[in-house]
């Protein structure tokens, strides 16, 4: 698919840009149940001021019940032919349980939309290799060789809307609101270093993670090199796609627990370690050797959505915070939401007369780690290893 | 323009007015509202009330003469950018870059400030009941008669006072709670990176904690002078008053002092021996 197609740098965007940053927002409903898309859209709306009207996207974890099994693979697709081809490669190598049109707008409101297809597919079955990572393979294949077909998303029961325009004209293409999900992650662009087009658009997403991020990753070519290492392709022209990669690889194949994995991608300075036990020494330092190239560098802060092993949203700020994120805990203590701002919790308040238990700022470089099922299990202002078992083998 | 009707005049105080920024619960643009502030400002008044503001941005910008703006709700990034005059009480919490470029008024908030508090300011007070971020006064300047202030009630973060050049940051590291009750903040008082490039004006900081390994490049502790406490008692006898704190809590722990150590902390990094 050609990413130039996709741009709508309209006369009506050239003279309005308010220098600023991305906007990103994100709730989870500790106890899985399922809420609308109203929530997310007023959460991220209020956030005018951080976008252009070049990009917005919405995730959500748990809109297809029915179809829970499959994954759910959301397309943005340039014409019917390579439509076509693409659902007759995909009926050869695998099952394709439904295929339909993602409900938008009609007319659209948003400039020259694509096509925006999900077809919810089975990988047949091989001993030799897993069904994700089969999937992560047919992604990266699509997007990489496939003419005229991007692959947005590919989680089973979640999925990404996405596209070019501002975040309320986004959500009302995709009709965001009459989809239901227990967890939502949200962003409205403001692109700086890349093209704003479709597929550029947040969230970014392979297999059960997505990621909304505000910021730049200065150490881009360090991450893409490391991860084309482990077979995965960077096409998407954004620096953003490499943080989600990062991710499924230290969390899904590497099989490293969540806190363990923001240590790797924000790990403390050198010197803050050495003032640290020589236990934690060890450790920390082991992680940045083994993980050197996973490192994020720049300034950025990202709201992650997870849906393996157990559905998560993590939020977490470079070390130096350069990017705002604040977070809010809500009365009853059954949600916690992440954003750019505070405003998009008093704009809840205002409309809903929602109440929060407490509004509090992570610090810099430490995750704020929320699991359905389990409550929140890190607010983000711990020391590195508190509330972690470490045992360290050998002489220290 | 905005027609009359929209703002609401309250009999009781005859020079308030009231603005409703968020009528049928939808917030107005900050444009829309700034405007709504400058009209009423033109028309006389010289108290102006915003109810349940939701983060709309650059409230009060270059506002000036003696004017007193009250917020409900949440002010959004850089309240008070470039005031000179006017006093701004915040009744709830603030997000980034308050006072921004401040040259002189007065900012209160009753609850916390996110980052970069007073970015840049070369004069006014900024007393802030509870936490801070990271890179609270950035760059805070004095010159001649203009002296910016921050008074901190709880906790910063990192890189406070960097690159300052002059005035005076006071963190006193409480918990004031809204009922009234006073504790000693469960928080370090500062993160790291203390006044990093620190070449004039002091951060005071009321603790008993080491901060010699948090020092940023360029700042040192001293101990507390009997002519420093004579300046900061005023400004810290003004915050106990306005918060509604017995003043007595500050004698219960030491303060401290971070000065810089050479008022040209990088002037050997750039053409040191041209100058």
């Amino acid at each position: 698919m050609k990413w130039n197609n996709y741009v709508s740098l309209s006369e009506k965007f050239r003279n309005q840009r308010v220098f600023d940053g991305c906007g990103i927002s994100g709730f989870i409903n500790l106890d899985g149940k399922r809420e609308n898309g109203d929530q997310i859209i007023d959460m991220l709306s209020i956030l005018s001021e951080r976008e252009n009207g070049l990009g917005a996207g919405f995730a959500g974890y748990g809109i297809y019940p029915r179809y829970k099994e499959c994954y759910a693979i959301h397309l943005l697709i340039e014409d019917e032919q390579s439509k076509e081809h693409l659902i007759r490669y995909l009926d050869e190598i695998g099952n394709i349980i439904q295929s339909e049109p993602i409900p938008t707008k009609i007319p659209s409101n948003v400039d020259n939309p694509p096509i925006t297809w999900r077809i919810f597919y089975e990988p047949r079955h091989k001993k030799s290799i897993s069904d994700d990572e089969q999937v992560v393979k047919l992604v990266m294949n699509l997007n990489d060789h496939f003419n005229g077909v991007f692959v947005i998303s590919s989680g089973k029961n979640m999925g990404v809307f996405k596209g070019n325009g501002w975040s309320h004209e986004i959500a009302e293409f995709y009709n965001i609101k009459d989809y239901k999900a227990y967890m939502w992650l949200a962003h409205s662009r403001f692109p700086t270093n890349t093209p704003g087009w479709w597929g550029g658009a947040h969230p970014f997403n392979l297999l059960g993670t997505s990621v909304v991020h505000n910021g730049e990753i200065t150490s881009y070519g360090t991450n893409m090199r490391y991860l084309e290492s482990f077979g995965y392709k960077c096409t998407l022209l954004t620096d953003t796609e490499v943080i989600a990669y990062l991710i499924d690889l230290l969390i899904r194949k590497h099989k490293i627990p969540v806190p363990i994995a923001t240590m790797a991608l924000a790990p403390p300075l050198f010197s803050t370690i050495e003032a640290m036990e020589p236990r934690y020494q060890i450790a920390l330092k082991n992680i940045r050797a083994t993980y050197r190239s996973a490192m994020l560098n720049g300034p950025f802060s990202v709201i992650v959505g997870l849906s393996c092993p157990k559905p998560t949203l993590v939020g977490l700020s470079d070390r130096k915070k350069l990017r705002p994120l604040v977070a809010a805990i809500s009365e009853n203590k059954n949600s916690i939401f992440l954003s750019s701002e505070e405003a998009s919790f008093k704009r809840l308040k205002l409309k809903e007369a929602f109440n929060f238990k407490k509004i509090w700022q992570p610090k810099s470089g430490t995750a704020i780690i929320a699991q359905v099922g389990e409550g929140l299990l890190r607010n983000g202002m711990e020391t590195p290893f508190e509330k972690i078992n470490l045992t360290v083998e050998g002489d220290i | 323009m905005i027609e009359n009707k929209e703002i609401r005049y309250t009999q009781e105080k005859n020079t308030k007015f009231e603005i409703d920024t968020a009528p049928n619960g939808i917030p107005l643009n900050y444009k829309v509202l700034n405007e709504k502030i400058h009209q009423a400002i033109q028309k006389g008044y010289e108290k102006v009330l915003l109810n349940e503001v939701c983060g709309q941005r650059f409230i009060g910008a270059s506002l000036q003469g003696q004017i007193k703006l009250e917020i409900m709700g949440l002010p959004g990034n850089d309240l008070g950018i470039f005031m000179d005059g006017p006093e701004i009480i915040v009744h709830g919490n603030c997000e980034d870059q308050i006072g921004n470029t401040m040259n002189n008024g007065k900012i209160i908030v009753h609850g916390d400030a996110r980052d970069v508090v007073g970015l840049s300011a070369r004069g006014g007070k900024i007393y802030v009941k509870k936490n801070v971020g990271y890179r609270v006064g950035i760059h805070i300047k004095e010159y001649e008669n203009k002296f910016p202030i921050l008074l901190i009630g709880g906790t910063t973060k990192d890189f406070l006072g960097e690159y300052m050049a002059g005035g005076l940051i006071i963190v006193l590291g409480l918990e004031i709670k809204d009922d009234g009750t006073v504790i000693e903040n469960d928080y370090p008082i500062c993160g790291g990176e203390l006044g990093t490039g620190i070449h004039r004006g002091k951060i005071i900081l009321r603790t008993e904690e080491n901060l010699e390994n948090r020092l940023g490049i360029g700042a040192k502790v001293y101990e507390l002078k009997k002519e420093t406490e004579k300046t900061i008692t005023p400004y810290i006898k003004e915050f106990c008053q306005i918060f509604k704190i017995p003043y007595d809590v500050m004698n219960e722990k030491p303060f401290k002092v971070v000065k810089p150590i050479s008022k040209r902390p990088y002037g050997g990094n750039y053409c040191g021996n041209l100058i």
